[in-house]
């Protein structure tokens, strides 16, 4: 164990503290202390409040990442619209892009929060923390937090949630998985979205999207849609029905669920990957 | 660019430490950072000086090992080390593979001048 924070010694970096000596004091009055701790380690902290708060409420937690424009506020609408009478929905508004994110939930008549996140270019769990107290969780069974539009910075922060999902729109290109593996490797499932216009796209293929994906070692479901027409939203409905009563299963056996991937912080911090017992949808079969 | 955000969280746990230790300075500080955490080392040491600016380490050198993205196959058992964007197996290239290093974002250690009084 390290002594300033009580974090485990992973394999990575025991040999740090195995070659003796890392609180020796020289003559000079220098110190040396062996700290092994993640960078954002105060966020993971808030993070695992989050949770908690979320857990207590029963609320599956969604954190929707994308670049700007992928989509993300669209497909809340068209989710709501379908589910709005099954599921309580609430949503978290982070994305600065537009500045009428929160109203256009509002409009389909679910709560949402809006974050300022000023020049943030990601939300942090402090961030998210402020707005939860803004929501009456006990009224929802579903939280999703819409993320800055960013396919850099949002990947490294943990705000808590359960689920991430991850938007690829076919105007984008079909390389962006490779390009930004950090945030592809942490999606519990990826959408592919803007399906009806990839007939005007002749250089975007979603085999070859996907390839890059499972070059990422990720397992996730991923998913053909389109907001605009309402199609191809099934199986993602599903996939959020099926999450949500896994989380109340987890939840009442004392338990939660994380993201399949975390930043390394929680590893850290000693809390366990789940099992990978989850289900793939392929759009083709995985390319070894 | 979040490494501003990085590196100010840096600062916060490097403070907090320093304070703990009764020290006047922070000399050196040593982190670990692997291509999977997400952050850019040119960019965390270009924003480092402006965080740093002011606080007990303001003038400490600043060390930042890149560690090797490494995995281990679930079907093979080999171990590789790979491209950041392409995590598959070295030996049989099956995508079914479990990351042991390269996501890391560490503070992993201090160097501190502890004032006369000691702690
Ligand atoms: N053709 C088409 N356009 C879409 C679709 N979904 C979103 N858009 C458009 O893409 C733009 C950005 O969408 P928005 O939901 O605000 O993206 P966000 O920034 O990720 O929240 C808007 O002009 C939307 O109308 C879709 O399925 N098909
Ligand atoms: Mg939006
Ligand atoms: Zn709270
Ligand atoms: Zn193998």
């Amino acid at each position: 164990m390290c002594d300033t924070c009580g974090c485990n010694i992973t394999p990575g970096n025991e040999h740090l503290v195995s070659n003796d000596g890392k609180l020796a004091r020289t003559p000079d009055g220098k110190k040396a202390v062996t700290v092994l701790r993640s960078l954002l380690s105060e966020n993971d902290r808030q993070a695992i409040h989050n949770r908690g708060h979320f857990d207590k409420h029963r609320v599956m937690a969604v954190n929707l990442m994308s670049s700007p424009g992928a989509g993300k506020t669209s497909l809340l609408e068209a989710t709501i619209t379908a589910l709005g009478s099954e599921l309580r929905i609430g949503v978290v508004e982070g994305d600065l892009e537009t500045e009428n994110d929160a109203q256009r939930i509002r409009a389909k008549g679910v709560p949402a929060v809006q974050i300022s996140t000023g020049s943030a270019c990601h939300l942090d769990a402090h961030m998210v923390h402020d707005a939860l107290h803004k929501l009456d969780l006990a009224s929802l069974d579903i939280l999703f937090i819409e993320n800055v539009g960013n396919l850099v910075c949002p990947a490294s922060f943990d705000l808590g949630q359960h689920r991430n999902a991850t938007l690829l729109s076919v105007t984008e290109g079909d390389d962006k998985p490779a390009k930004y593996p950090v945030i592809f490797r942490a999606a519990d499932l990826v959408l592919l979205t803007k399906m009806d216009l990839l007939p005007f796209l002749d250089d975007f293929d979603p085999g070859r999207a996907e390839e890059q994906l499972r070059g990422l070692a990720s397992k996730a479901p991923l998913h053909a849609v389109s907001a605009r027409r309402e199609d191809g939203m099934e199986p993602w409905f599903d996939w959020l029905r099926a999450e949500t009563e896994a989380l109340q299963r987890r939840v009442a056996a004392g338990e939660t669920l994380r993201p399949a991937v975390q930043p390394d912080g929680a590893r850290l911090h000693g809390l366990e990957r789940e099992p990978d017992d989850r289900a793939t949808g392929h759009l083709m079969a995985p390319n070894p | 660019m979040h490494e501003l955000s990085v590196c100010n969280a840096l600062l916060e746990q490097v403070e907090s430490i320093a304070r703990d230790h009764h020290a006047v300075r922070v000399d050196r500080i040593v982190l670990q950072v692997g291509p999977l955490s997400g952050v850019e080392i040119p960019l965390l040491r270009h924003a480092y000086p402006l965080a740093a600016t002011g606080t007990v380490a303001e003038n400490a050198e600043l060390i930042v090992e890149a560690l090797p993205v490494k995995v281990r196959c679930s079907q093979c058992g080999a171990e590789s080390e790979v491209e950041a964007n392409r995590l598959l197996c070295g030996r049989c290239g099956d995508f079914r593979t479990n990351l042991l290093s390269g996501d890391e974002m560490l503070l992993a250690s201090l160097e501190l001048i502890e004032s006369a009084a000691g702690d």
